[in-house]
């Protein structure tokens, strides 16, 4: 045995043989999220995940992600090592036996290609829904339901991100590497102005699977970074004068009420958008869980064990998809920065829906409440509150700001039903 | 559709803003309609527990001696109203002003 052999053939197959210039950045990337998230605490336990995700999928030779299955997966038809279809002796293209075959993933994938199945099946966000539903109470939205129109006009950042990517194409050819946006992936970019995580990555799976590294981190990102983004915007849109505008008190809402608001809702969104049935079902039905009274141990579970559950798998796989030849693109580069567009667009349409009540109510509506439309519940209501109480140190906004803040949640998901009606998700 | 033009994408964007307050604003009606139906409700259930208590029915006015169980021994009530009732007629005195203590059928 010779041991200049051994050693050699130790050091073949180990990953530090195997590693590119961009799995090296992509370790970088992922430690410096895992800094954010436990030094600077943003959205720690998504982040966490996430990070450690992006660092086991990018060890080589570790074979725990396998983006080429999942590449395979998609792909109708057989393709050469050009992406040129091959022909049968008919000239027909060949169909690929692993086209949407989880067989084929589970014969050959790795740990982290087992548990992206629940994202790629959809699973994971709507049981995310579910324990956000059970987390969620709809008292606030209920008692003044002029909130909803704040949840819409938060969405404005959801389609002029759409658009802007569109736009974006126009730098095609100019900017390394970039081959322009499908209107799919213009679709899975806009969602990030909703400023939800689980609606983002059911829409981006749906749409644009090769998209979902880059938005489910920009998603969670921004949402993080909420307490920075909105403040400016906030001040920019309003006077002093209306940030200390003091709300009354809102009504009472009785049980009854509370438990047929998530049956109505479901029934009549999933009517009109069916492609959101899953998202909106779920998180009704965690919804109703809490309000039932009867069935507390199930929401107990939905809002704690579940979701801590599907929460490690979901930001684990969403990291994995970070592989570095994937990620690091200029691509990546215009959806963060179409992300943060979006996100800036949606808390000024809110701001701007807000003012206006303001004004059609002579004064009663602190405009304030109106960027709290832009989901991110409870982070977007409690920014509110907060620069309420800058204005006014005696004005408590945060129960008023959870009306939109939930009216985003269904606001966004409406959004996400429409471009996948549309782009035929 | 998956290549469109920035003309598309506009109208698709327009409708899709439009879309979303469309939704909303149906979901605002179900959400008003409801609030006044339970708030209604609510207002029935308050305005009935709120309403005065009937007046307890008068408490039926007994003659004085009347009040008390009367004691039975081997006598059916039957027999035992008809002898109070004579007794009462005997002694030309209401029955309510009079008292029974027991009644009891002596034997040979």
């Amino acid at each position: 045995m010779n041991i200049g052999e051994t050693l050699l053939k130790l050091w073949n197959d180990s990953g530090f043989a195997a590693m590119t210039w961009q799995n090296g950045v992509m370790l970088l990337i992922g430690c410096v999220l895992l800094y954010l998230a436990i030094v600077k605490k943003f959205e720690p336990l998504l982040l966490c995940g996430i990070a450690f995700g992006c660092i086991l999928t990018n060890l080589p030779s570790a074979g725990m992600y396998h983006q080429g299955l999942w590449n395979s997966f998609m792909a109708e038809f057989l393709t050469d090592a050009n992406g040129e279809y091959l022909l049968n002796e008919l000239g027909e293209k060949i169909a690929n036996p692993a086209y949407h075959n989880f067989g084929t993933i589970l014969r050959e994938g790795g740990l982290l290609d087992f548990f992206y199945i629940g994202v790629k099946t959809s699973i994971y966000p709507c049981l995310i829904f579910l324990g956000v539903g059970a987390m969620t109470d709809f008292g606030p939205l209920l008692s003044n339901p002029k909130s909803l129109l704040l949840g819409a006009a938060a969405q404005l950042g959801v389609f002029a991100a759409f658009l802007g990517a569109i736009a974006l194409n126009a730098l095609k050819g100019i900017i390394p590497g970039f081959e322009g946006f499908t209107a799919l992936d213009a679709a899975s970019i806009g969602i990030i102005g909703g400023a939800d995580g689980p609606t983002a990555i059911f829409v981006t799976t749906k749409l644009a699977p090769h998209l979902l590294g880059a938005i489910a981190v920009a998603a969670y990102s921004y949402m993080a970074l909420i307490p920075m983004i909105q403040p400016p915007f906030m001040k920019l849109l309003t006077t002093p004068e209306m940030r200390k505008v003091k709300m009354e008190q809102t009504r009472n809402v009785s049980k009854a009420e509370k438990i047929v608001f998530p049956i109505a809702v479901t029934i009549f969104v999933a009517l009109l958008l069916p492609s959101t049935a899953p998202l909106i079902g779920c998180l009704m039905l965690g919804n109703l869980l809490k309000e039932t009274g009867v069935t507390d141990r199930l929401s107990d579970t939905a809002q704690n064990a579940l979701i801590n559950i599907v929460t490690i798998l979901l930001s684990t796989s969403v990291g994995a998809t970070m592989v570095g030849s994937n990620f690091l693109t200029g691509q990546t580069l215009l959806i963060v920065i179409l992300g943060v567009v979006a996100f800036i667009l949606s808390t000024c349409g809110g701001l701007l829906s807000g003012v206006v009540m303001y004004h059609l109510t002579g004064g009663k509506v602190n405009p304030l409440i109106g960027s709290a439309g832009v989901s991110a519940v409870p982070m977007a209501a409690r920014v509110a509150n907060k620069e309420g109480q800058k204005a006014n140190p005696s004005n408590f906004l945060l129960m008023h700001a959870m009306g939109p803040n939930v009216a985003g949640v269904i606001g966004s998901a409406i959004a996400a039903g429409f471009l996948l009606s549309v782009f035929g998700g | 559709m998956t290549n469109i033009t920035l003309g598309e994408a506009g109208i698709i964007a327009l409708l899709g803003y439009a879309v979303v307050f469309f939704g909303l604003i149906l979901l605002m009606a179900v959400t008003v309609l409801l609030g006044k139906f339970f708030v209604a409700t609510t207002k029935k259930t308050a305005a009935k527990e709120d309403a005065p208590a009937p007046a307890p029915a008068a408490a039926p006015v007994t003659a004085p001696g009347t009040a008390g169980d009367i004691k039975l021994y081997n006598v059916e009530p039957k027999t035992a109203a008809m002898l109070m009732a004579i007794v009462a007629d005997k002694l030309q005195k209401p029955l309510n002003e009079l008292r029974f203590i027991s009644i009891k059928e002596v034997e040979e």
